[in-house]
C-alpha cells in the first residue's frame, strides 16, 4: 500500500513538483536566512576571536564590544594588581580610515596591543614575523586589507609597502589571518601607543583591558574576582552559550535586542514559512481532492483509515524529505558561494537544519492532517455515487 | 470459495429483513428503504432494478456494508452486518466483497496490474505476489496483453473489464455492482456481462447488479424489481430464453 501511495504520488507530476517546489522554497528561504542572520551575529564578535584573551576588562556598562566607554590608564594596573590575575594588558579596538593612492577612504578596524607582551597578537601570521610590530610604525594587516587597500597599486600590497592611517605612514610587517568584522573592514594589528597616535585626539582611549587568570583559578573565578576589586566588568570570552557573563554572548544579545536585524531576518523566515504552508497545504489538499474517489473507492474495498492516513503522510513526508533535501543542498551551495566569496557572512549551527527540518516535517504533517480530515468525511457509501 | 470461518448459510449468500433507511430528519426526512427484505444466493446473478431515486444504490451500499441502516437485519454470508462496526465492517468488506462501479474507479496514475492488485494489497499480499495473481486474472478477463497499460489508454469496456478483474483477483463470494454497464456501449456491455455471467457461475459466487439497462436484464437468474423504497416483484428469469444484449427483454 505504500509502494501504490508513492505511485499515486509520483503519478501526478504536476502536483508532485508543486510540493517539492513548495518545500523546497521555503527550505532554502528559512535555512538561507537564518544562516546569514548567524552569520551576522558571529561577525559582531570577531574581535573578541582576533584578539584572543581569557578574560576582556571593561567600564562596567559595556554590554558588546563594538562599543566600548573609555577606561582609566590606571585601570590596566588595577587589573593586573588582582591576586588571581596572572597578567594584564590594555588594548585599543576602534574604527580607522585609510587614504587610498586614489583619495579614497577604506574603514579599517584597528587593534593597538601592548608592545612588550603582544598580548591579543594574531593568531596565525602567514607572512612576517609578529616581533617585527615593535619596528617603527610597523602594522600587521589580515588577508582582507590584501584585497581591499591593494586597490590602486601596481602589485598587491605585501611586506615593506605602506599606507596612511589619519595621514600617518604604517608599513606592513606581516600578513595574517582573521574573522571578518562585523562592520567589514579589515583588521589591522599596531602597538598600543601607535594606535593612539594613529586615532584623532577626541578618540583615543583605553578600550578594553584583557586579562589571563593565574594558574590553579579558573576563568570564572578571575573575572569574578576583577568585578569586585575594581568595579569594572570582567567577561570570559569564551563562545556564544548560555553565559550571560561571556562577551560573546553579551554582544550577540545585544545586537539582537537593540538593532533591526532580527525583525527583517525573521520577516523573511515568516514569508518563508508562509509560502511553504500556503503552498504545501493547498496542493496537498488539491491532491486528496482530485483523488477522493480513488480512497473513497480504497476505502469501500476495505482499507482500513489508519491505513490511508499512513498513506497520505507518507506522501506528504515523501515530498518534505525531497523538499528540504533539495532546498538544504541549495543553502548549502549558497553558503559555500557566500564562505569562497567571504560575503554575505553565513554560519550554519547544526541545530538550524535539524530545525528546519522539524519544521518541513510539521508542515507536511499539518497538509496530511487536513487530507486526513477530507477522508474521514467522505462516506464509503459515496463512492456508488458518481 | 467458502472462507475458514464462513457459517453455514445453505445456499443463501445475502439476507436482507424488513430493512428500513431514512435520511434527513424533521420536514426533510426521506424514507428511502421501506421495510425491505430480499436473498441473494450463491451461484446466481441477481439484478436489481427500478426507476431512478428508488432506493437501488441505498441498499446495495447497505449490503455491501458501506452503510449503516435505521432498522432491521442483513446476514452477508453468514455475517450480521447490522452488528458490525468500524474495523469489522471494514475487514469484512475486503475479505468477503468484490466491488465494481459505474465510473470503474481505477486509480489512473498506475497500471492495470498494480490496479487490480489493490485488493489483495488491501489483504497484505506482498506486492509481487499480488502483481502475479493480478496477471493471471487480467489473462482471464482477456486483458492479459494490456497489464502494462494505464488504464487511461483503454475504452470503456476495457476498463470495466480491468474493474471486474479488480474485484475477482481476491475470489469474494459476493460482488456488488453498481451500473456496471451504464458507461459502455452494447457491444462492450455484452463482453461484460458475458464475463459475469461465467464468473458467478464458475466460481458459485453471488453476484448482485444494480442497473437500468433493460439491455443486460436477460442476464440474470432473478431479478428484484423495487420502486418507492420497496421490493415489488422478484421473478426467475426463463432459463431457455437465450438472451442476446442488443434485443429489448420485454417486461
Ligand atoms: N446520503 C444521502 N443523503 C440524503 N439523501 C440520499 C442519500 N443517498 C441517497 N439519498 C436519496 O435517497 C433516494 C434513493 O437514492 P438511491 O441512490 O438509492 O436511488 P437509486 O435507485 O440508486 O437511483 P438511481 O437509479 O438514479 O441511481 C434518492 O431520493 C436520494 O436522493
Ligand atoms: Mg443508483
Amino acid at each position: 500500500m505504500i509502494g501504490l501511495a508513492l505511485k499515486m504520488l509520483f503519478g501526478d507530476t504536476a502536483k508532485y513538483l508543486m510540493l517539492i517546489a513548495g518545500l523546497f522554497l521555503a527550505t532554502f528561504l528559512i535555512v538561507q536566512q537564518v544562516s546569514v542572520f548567524c552569520g551576522l551575529m558571529r561577525w559582531t564578535t570577531s574581535t573578541l576571536k582576533n584578539v584572543g584573551a581569557p578574560i576582556w576588562v571593561v567600564e562596567e556598562r559595556v554590554e558588546q564590544v563594538n562599543e566600548t566607554n573609555a577606561l582609566r590608564d590606571t585601570d590596566v594596573a588595577r587589573v593586573r594588581s588582582v591576586s588571581e590575575v596572572a597578567w594584564a594588558m590594555p588594548v585599543f579596538s576602534g574604527i580607522q580610515r585609510v587614504r587610498m593612492d586614489d583619495g579614497s577612504f577604506k574603514t579599517i578596524q584597528l587593534i593597538g596591543i601592548d608592545s612588550a607582551s603582544l598580548a591579543g597578537a594574531p593568531t596565525r601570521i602567514l607572512e612576517g614575523t609578529l616581533i617585527d610590530l615593535r619596528l617603527p610604525n610597523a602594522v600587521i594587516v589580515d588577508e582582507l586589507a590584501v584585497e581591499r587597500l591593494s586597490k590602486g597599486r601596481p602589485h598587491p600590497l605585501t611586506l615593506g609597502d605602506t599606507f596612511e592611517i589619519n595621514d600617518i605612514e604604517a608599513r606592513v610587517v606581516g600578513i595574517c589571518e582573521a574573522k571578518r568584522s562585523f562592520t567589514g573592514g579589515p583588521y589591522v594589528w599596531t602597538t598600543y601607543e601607535r594606535a593612539l597616535q594613529y586615532t584623532p585626539p577626541s578618540r583615543k582611549m583605553l578600550s578594553a583591558v584583557i586579562a589571563g587568570p593565574v594558574e590553579g583559578v579558573s576563568v570564572d573565578e578571575a573575572a569574578a574576582a576583577i568585578e569586585k576589586a575594581t568595579g569594572l566588568k570582567a567577561f570570559v570570552n569564551r563562545g556564544f552559550g548560555e553565559n550571560e557573563k561571556d562577551f560573546n554572548t553579551s554582544t550577540i544579545w545585544w545586537y539582537v535586542r537593540n538593532t533591526g536585524i532580527p525583525v527583517s531576518f525573521g520577516t523573511t523566515v515568516v514569508i518563508g514559512l508562509i509560502v511553504g504552508i500556503a503552498i504545501a497545504c493547498q496542493t496537498f489538499y488539491a491532491f486528496v481532492l482530485d483523488n477522493l474517489m480513488h480512497l473513497g473507492a480504497l476505502k469501500a474495498m476495505g482499507t482500513s483509515s489508519f491505513r490511508l492516513s499512513m498513506m497520505l503522510i507518507v506522501q506528504a513526508f515523501t515530498v518534505g524529505f525531497i523538499g528540504f533535501g533539495l532546498g538544504l543542498a541549495a543553502s548549502s551551495v549558497f553558503a559555500a558561494g557566500a564562505i569562497e566569496r567571504g560575503q554575505p557572512p553565513v554560519y550554519i549551527p547544526w541545530i538550524l537544519p535539524v530545525a528546519t527540518f522539524g519544521v518541513i516535517l510539521a508542515i507536511c504533517s499539518l497538509a496530511a492532517l487536513l487530507g486526513i480530515f477530507r477522508l474521514s468525511r467522505f462516506e464509503p457509501a459515496m463512492v456508488f455515487r458518481a | 470459495m467458502a472462507t475458514d470461518s464462513q457459517p453455514a448459510t445453505n445456499g443463501i449468500a445475502v439476507d436482507v429483513r424488513g430493512v428500513n433507511k431514512s435520511f434527513g430528519s424533521g420536514e426533510s426526512r426521506l424514507h428511502v428503504l421501506k421495510d425491505v427484505s430480499l436473498q441473494a444466493r450463491t451461484g446466481e446473478i441477481l439484478m436489481l432494478v427500478g426507476p431512478s431515486g428508488c432506493g437501488k444504490t441505498t441498499l446495495l451500499s447497505a449490503i455491501a456494508g458501506t452503510m449503516g441502516v435505521d432498522s432491521g437485519e442483513i446476514d452477508v454470508l453468514g455475517n450480521p452486518l447490522h452488528r458490525m462496526r468500524g474495523g469489522a465492517l471494514t475487514r469484512f468488506r475486503a475479505k468477503n466483497i468484490g466491488f465494481i462501479f459505474q465510473q470503474f474507479n481505477l486509480i489512473p496514475t498506475i497500471t492495470c496490474a498494480e490496479n487490480v492488485s489493490v485488493p489483495l494489497l488491501i489483504r497484505g499480499v506482498s506486492a509481487s505476489a499480488a502483481k502475479k495473481k493480478a496477471r493471471e486474472v487480467l489473462d482471464a478477463v482477456g486483458m492479459g496483453d494490456r497489464w502494462k497499460d494505464r488504464p487511461g489508454k483503454l475504452s470503456g469496456g476495457q476498463q470495466q473489464r480491468i474493474a471486474i478483474a479488480r474485484a475477482l483477483v481476491h475470489e469474494p463470494p459476493l460482488v456488488i455492482c453498481d451500473e456496471p454497464t451504464a458507461a459502455l456501449d452494447a457491444k462492450n456491455g455484452e463482453i461484460v456481462l458475458d464475463l459475469f455471467r461465467q464468473v458467478a457461475r464458475a466460481a458459485g459466487r453471488a453476484v448482485i447488479i444494480v442497473t437500468h439497462d433493460n439491455r443486460i436484464f436477460s442476464y440474470a437468474d432473478r431479478i428484484a424489481r423495487m420502486d418507492d423504497g420497496c421490493i415489488v416483484d422478484v421473478h426467475r428469469t426463463d432459463p431457455r430464453e437465450t438472451a442476446h444484449f442488443e434485443h429489448e427483454v420485454p417486461h
